[in-house]
């Protein structure tokens, strides 16, 4: 257990910089102009030559990848995330602003979608083939090919234009210092945007549910559950759900990437003021160490689900435990750990994260 | 997790049938070509229909602003007076088209690095297997960004974007098949017979993955519309006057306060309808082209 919590500690490690090497190498290659880009079109053709030069010395536009990708590692190991030249603060100031906003949303969007895609997909493939099945897969269907931006568009349209329910956007009303702006209209804010993420994430979870369903109501145990005269939904709560449950979850925290990326477009919508709203305003004006900050923070958390999914498995999953119980029993406690290392130990558990990631953004 | 449940499938298809399906639950192969046909021939339809009429959706007529739905003009007009009718059907033939384009530029990095993986012996296959997994531990809109920005925006880097994020699922399935194949008597047969590993990959690995390869092509389309879409809509894409589905919703936006909900409804809508149409069609030609229970 503990190397394996070692071993992805190092791979995170090697994840970080992998990630923010490409980032680097991607702004690189990049035509776009930061100076050009950020003060326009009409101002950089009447801009003296000294002020060029300045601004391009302030966007490091002249300097080689390797001398600049090797000052941000630098600055990485010291906790430093560069400067953010957008909103000209430090990076990791811009994202700690909205780091909190952003988990509010995606971690409501997380939990409920996986409920409501859980407690749905379940009640599809209870019905296989029968009415709630058929209606409930085809608004699956639906939503996948939904994107997640229009959906947005339409709840605002009717909630908060036509309706007045919601407010139309931002995180706090217009006018309120950040310091007095209460739970409620935080709450207040925050609902329609959560609403729209989690319904465009439920598609996924709810029909690898009803798979898995399905899979068990056609095996032996529920067989044998039927046998001896449990009702279907008997059967289903106390053979099935624990079965079920495992692979939803995994699939769930498989899918945190899906559901930021989801995020991304949900906040430029309704201008919450999020991580997915920095990532737009960074990559449109070439904010480079903005940028590879949000990849970085961003891979962790996709990383972070994966982990968290491979450490559930353990956990809960007793046949897993068992597993492990025999293998150190065989290996002969702690002494046979130290004297003989079979490689498979370290491998993660099987079939977590295995899982296909989730439908698309 | 996979063996007891393996178990449990193989049992349940030792067991005899006792209450056979209904016939509708099982999917006919005429049903399946005349879908892929009708919806093939709608799509293709729009496409041209939007070609066309892309010059006529620029056409500005500033009598005839910010009306609602009506007789004359179906989808309304927007606050230039241009017709949305006309916009949504070019905005969506510029999507779909530009989706497509995506699509066979992933498929193509995919089959290229699927049959490296398989064929070039453990150490490419490392390396194509790190590229998954770095381009799988981000998130697909932060790729996106990066990738598009890396192309300098516009026209090329939403296609250089997807191509170069939305293969790794088909480059997987390509990778799989392949390994499979390499292990077939017939393959086996050629290689004692003396053919070189390039005449073994393009005579008998290539054509056997095809079907799939084809299935898993048709399948990406919907993503890569989808994404094209998300692209345009947060300005990686293209320029305003080109009315992409992403551009014509991400300029509408600005207007929604106002309630003119036919400028968001009726080109999102008819972006599902396309989107859901490409999934359709993929799904029916897996179950024509791919034996078993295909998708």
């Amino acid at each position: 257990m503990v190397r394996f919590i070692l071993k992805n500690l190092l791979k995170a490690c090697l994840l970080v910089v992998v990630v923010s090497f490409v980032v680097f190498c991607l702004v690189d290659l990049s035509p776009v102009d930061p100076v050009q880009a950020n003060v326009g079109q009409a101002a950089y053709l009447t801009m003296s030559e000294a002020k060029r030069a300045q601004l391009e010395a302030y966007w490091g536009a002249g300097e080689p990848l390797p001398v600049r990708y090797g000052r941000w590692l630098a600055g990485l190991l010291q906790g430093d995330l560069g400067m953010s030249l957008r909103y000209n603060e430090p990076v990791t100031q811009v994202i700690a602003e909205r780091a909190a906003p952003s988990l509010a949303l995606l971690s409501i969007a997380w939990a409920g979608s996986g409920i409501l895609g859980f407690v749905l997909g379940v009640g599809a493939g209870m019905a296989e083939r029968r009415w709630p099945d058929r209606i409930i897969r085809g608004w699956c269907f639906v939503m996948t090919s939904i994107p997640s931006f229009w959906l947005a568009l339409i709840l605002l349209m009717v909630f908060a234009v036509a309706l007045g329910w919601f407010p139309i956007g931002f995180a706090a009303s217009i006018g309120v210092a950040s310091a007095d702006v209460t739970w409620a209209d935080a709450i207040h804010h925050l609902a329609l945007p959560a609403i729209c993420l989690t319904l465009a994430g439920v598609a996924p979870v709810c029909l690898h549910t009803r798979e898995k369903v399905v899979e068990f109501e056609a095996g032996d145990v529920a067989g044998f559950a039927k046998l001896r005269g449990e009702g279907p939904w008997q059967r289903f709560w106390r053979h099935g759900l624990r079965n079920v449950a495992l692979p939803a979850l995994t699939l769930q925290c498989a899918s945190i990437g899906e559901i930021f990326g989801g995020a991304v477009l949900v906040e430029e919508v309704f201008s919450y003021p999020g991580l997915g709203q920095a990532a737009v305003t960074a990559g449109l004006g070439s904010d480079v160490c903005l940028l590879a900050g949000i990849a970085v923070v961003t891979a962790l958390l996709v990383f972070g689900g994966n982990f968290a999914a491979d450490l559930l498995y353990g956990v809960i999953d007793p046949r897993m435990r068992e597993a492990r119980a025999a293998k150190r029993a065989a290996r002969g406690g702690v002494l046979g750990w130290l004297v003989n290392r079979p490689e498979d130990y370290d491998e993660p558990l099987p079939d977590a994260g295995e899982v296909e990631r989730g439908g698309s953004a | 997790m996979a063996a007891p449940l393996d178990v449990a499938r193989a049992n349940a298809a030792s067991i005899p049938v006792i209450a056979a399906p209904g016939a509708r639950a099982l999917p006919s192969r005429r049903g399946d070509l005349a879908r892929v046909i009708s919806i093939g021939a709608a799509l293709a339809l729009v496409l041209v229909a939007g070609a066309i009429l892309v010059p006529v959706a620029q056409e500005a007529d500033f009598m005839a602003k910010n009306l609602p739905p009506s007789i004359g003009h179906p989808f309304g007009t927007d606050w230039m007076g241009r017709d949305m009718l006309c916009r949504t059907i070019a905005g969506l033939s510029i999507s779909a088209s530009l989706g497509l384009g995506a699509a066979l530029a992933a498929a193509g990095v995919s089959l290229v690095l699927g049959c490296v993986a398989a064929l070039g012996g453990p150490k490419a296959d490392a390396m194509v297997s790190g590229a998954i997994d770095v381009v799988m531990g981000l998130p697909h809109i932060v790729l996106l960004i990066l990738v598009s920005f890396a192309f300098g925006k516009g026209f090329t880097g939403v296609v250089g974007a997807i191509a170069l994020t939305e293969w790794p699922r088909l480059a997987r399935v390509v990778r799989a098949e392949m390994l499979q194949c390499r292990e077939s008597d017939y393959v086996m047969a050629a290689r004692k017979l003396g053919q070189g590993p390039v005449k073994v990959a393009t005579h008998h690995l290539v054509p056997y993955v095809l079907p799939q390869f084809a299935v898993g092509l048709v399948l990406l389309f919907p993503h890569a519309i989808l994404h094209e879409a998300s692209l345009t809509f947060l300005g990686f894409g293209l320029p305003p006057e080109v009315p992409a589905i992403g551009s014509i919703l991400s300029e509408s936006m600005g207007y929604l306060v106002g309630g003119e909900w036919w400028l968001v409804l009726w080109p999102g809508l008819s972006l599902v309808l396309c989107v859901l149409g490409f999934d359709m069609l993929g799904r029916s030609l897996a179950r024509l082209l791919i034996r078993g229970d295909g998708l």
